[in-house]
């Protein structure tokens, strides 16, 4: 059944995969932002310091005597101690002159006066940030502008990030793995519905056409239901083919044993061997076209079910008795006697509609060729293998077609007046070959032919 | 024996009412459901001939009913179908028998011999010519006290000749009337089982004559 279905990728692994895809992208955006977010609040922290150390530097400015004096309070660089030791450097300048510090810290271009500005800079490899202020005194030769850059290298403050950042990855990883897991979860989870509902459809026997009642989640629905949809068509197609399928054999058999029915009573009253010949030989007609007929349906039943078989435990002693009590009245026709002889316990593990049909051609042949006033044996033997066998008092096979009776439409030279449609021991042949077993024809020592199905 | 036919193709029917009341029986024909449940209503039959599809619905339907009213007439159905599902169908739903159309008359009446035997007791068979007692449903002769269980072909040849007693039969018209057309009866055959029939009646008053040229006759001195 999977063997003509063309398999394009896997739902579940392309769910699996965009979902862990997607928390591995969820990870890293959680990482980044976090750690963002963590630079921030670390450099507003150390800007805050900074700021508060640049102020008071800054204000301690005044003039005396003519002149700038600043003084730095023990707290100002106190409060710039960190774990990592970072190193702190400072300018003052008055207007564009520097007073004290290091030179290469200028003041930028954009400070406005009693304002704060925050910038970083490299100063050779060192990471720095820089807050800067200035301040304009009021003395007796008019406003002096005085600002102070306050500098402090930033290794401290990358030594909290990189441990924020490790345990920021940390809780990326276990974000991501936990969402893996549940990824994988619910694509197993739904792509085991749909392979529950495959099991309860494939469980159904060949027979089975009706709608799947077990419930299924909503996105399934629709699938369900065009499943139910197609089902319930082609059951209603079977049941259709089936009534005219019986409708047809109705409206042909009907007329033909109308026929039949004629001719046999007009063959009552007719003494002109020329008339009787053509009234035998329209009987012989009829009865060879229906028997065709229903063989030619039989035979394609046999074929179909074959490949479906519709197994139970099958005993073959009560099959066959109904069978021989079925055809007694034909065997009493001609006075034969049909003897059963069976080895308990004769089950076996088939198909009971195939089997009958199979030893049915099998009785009702030895009847059709077995002589009036002789026996009929049928016997069920458990060794060596299970088996069937009847055997006839007739003439036998003709040895040199043994081999070939069993093909489609080959009827033997002994067959005389009788009909047949040539199908009787294929069907009973494929019927066996299906059970794994075989159909054998022989001739007995003491005269009559012998078929036996072996399973 | 009292049958009725039901079955909807009328020249089907009126044949094979025809050959059945040849051989001695009176037939009733229906040719819907509704007038078999009116004949079978006001009528005792020994033997139902049903068809499964009639024109006001299936003949199945009419089965179940009549085994359902408890009625044990026996039933054999006349179906175009041989599907083997269907037979089990019918046997189940209490069809005595079936037997697919077109059908050997030799063949139906085999089936209803072997079905009134089955559900012996309600139906009367036994005739009675002087010394001589005929069962044709059991098969049993009584000659001078004597039970002799007789083969079917005998059965069959004995029961046609009582039936017509007096009447003069061909070889030809025995084979005819008795046997199916691919049974290879050959007419020597017919004088084997006259042979063995005139030794059973042996000692009574029955006796089947040869005319020379012309057939068999069975007559009864009295």
């Amino acid at each position: 059944m999977t063997a003509n279905v063309i398999v394009s990728g896997s739902l579940r692994n392309r769910l699996a995969i965009i979902l862990t895809g997607g928390a591995a992208l969820l990870a890293l955006v959680l990482y980044l932002v976090v750690r963002a977010l963590a630079a921030q609040v670390a450099q507003q922290g150390q800007d805050n310091i900074l700021s508060a150390s640049m102020s008071s530097v800054l204000d301690t400015a005044v003039i005396r005597d003519g002149r700038v004096m600043l003084d730095f309070p023990y707290s100002s660089f106190s409060m710039l101690n960190t774990q990592a030791d970072d190193r702190v450097f400072y300018a003052i300048y008055e207007g564009e002159t520097l007073l004290s510090g290091y030179d290469w810290l200028v003041v930028p271009d954009d400070l406005a006066p009693e304002n704060t500005v925050f910038e970083t800079t490299t100063i050779n490899g060192d990471q720095l940030r820089v807050a800067t202020g200035s301040r304009v005194l009021i003395g007796s030769d008019g406003p002096r502008n005085v600002s102070v850059s306050i500098a402090q290298t930033q290794d401290a403050l990358s030594n909290t990030l990189n441990g924020i950042s490790r345990n920021v990855a940390f809780l990326g990883l276990g974000f991501f793995l936990m969402s893996s897991a549940l990824a994988i979860w619910a694509a197993s989870t739904t792509s085991g519905q749909m392979r529950r509902l495959t099991t309860s459809v494939t469980r159904r026997g060949p027979q089975d056409l009706s709608p799947v009642t077990k419930a299924v989640p909503s996105e399934m629905a629709p699938l369900v239901g065009s499943l139910n949809t197609f089902m319930s068509r082609l059951d209603h197609t079977l049941t259709q083919s089936e009534d005219f399928i019986a409708e047809a054999a109705h409206r042909i058999r009907t007329p033909l044993a109308t026929v039949r029915s004629h001719a046999e009573a007009t063959l009552q009253r007719v003494d002109r061997e020329d008339n009787r010949k053509s009234l035998q030989a329209m009987v012989r007609a009829i009865d060879e076209s229906s028997r065709t007929a229903g063989q030619l349906l039989d035979h394609a039943m046999v074929t179909f079910r074959a490949e479906n078989l519709e197994m139970s435990q099958v005993d073959l002693a009560d099959l066959l008795q109904e069978l021989v009590l079925g055809m007694t009245p034909v065997a009493e026709m001609k006075d034969i006697t049909i003897t059963m002889k069976v080895e308990s316990p004769a089950t076996l593990l088939g198909d009971a509609i195939l089997l009958q049909n199979a030893l049915r051609n099998l009785i009702d042949n030895a009847l059709k060729y077995a002589p009036a006033e002789t026996s009929l044996l049928v016997e069920v033997s458990r060794s060596p293998t299970l088996s069937v066998s009847v055997y006839d008092e007739g003439q036998g096979f003709a040895p040199d077609e043994i081999e070939t009776l069993s093909g489609r439409f080959v009827r033997g030279k002994n067959m005389g007046n009788k009909v047949g449609s040539g199908l009787g021991l294929t069907i009973a042949q494929e019927v066996a070959v299906a059970h794994g077993g075989k159909l054998t024809l022989s001739n007995r020592p003491e005269g009559g032919a012998c078929v036996t199905l072996f399973f | 024996m009292k049958y009725l036919l039901v079955e909807d193709n009328l020249e089907l029917a009126e044949a094979v009412a025809s050959r059945i009341r040849l051989d001695g029986h009176t037939v009733d024909h229906a040719a819907k459901i509704a007038d078999a449940i009116a004949f079978v209503d006001t009528s005792e039959y020994d033997l139902i001939l049903l068809d499964i599809m009639l024109p006001d619905g299936d003949g199945r339907h009419f089965l179940k009913q009549h085994r359902a009213r408890k009625n044990f007439t026996p039933v054999i159905v006349l179906t175009a179908r041989s599907q083997v599902s269907d037979r089990i169908g019918l046997l189940d739903l209490g069809a005595d028998d079936y037997l697919t159309k077109p059908f050997d008359h030799a063949e139906l009446q085999a089936r209803c011999r072997a079905v009134l035997r089955r559900n012996a007791g309600s139906a009367q068979s036994l005739q009675i010519i002087g010394e001589v007692e005929f069962d044709a449903v059991s098969g049993h002769l009584r000659v001078n006290g004597n039970t002799i269980n007789l083969r079917n072909r005998e059965l069959r040849l004995l029961e046609l000749l009582i039936a017509n007693k007096g009447k003069i039969f061909s070889k030809q018209k025995l084979v005819d009337r008795l046997f199916s057309y691919d049974d290879d009866v050959s007419e020597n055959a017919i004088e084997v089982y006259i042979g063995r029939l005139r030794k059973h009646l042996e000692g009574s008053e029955v006796r089947i004559v040869t005319l020379r040229g012309l057939g068999y006759r069975l007559d009864h001195d009295s």
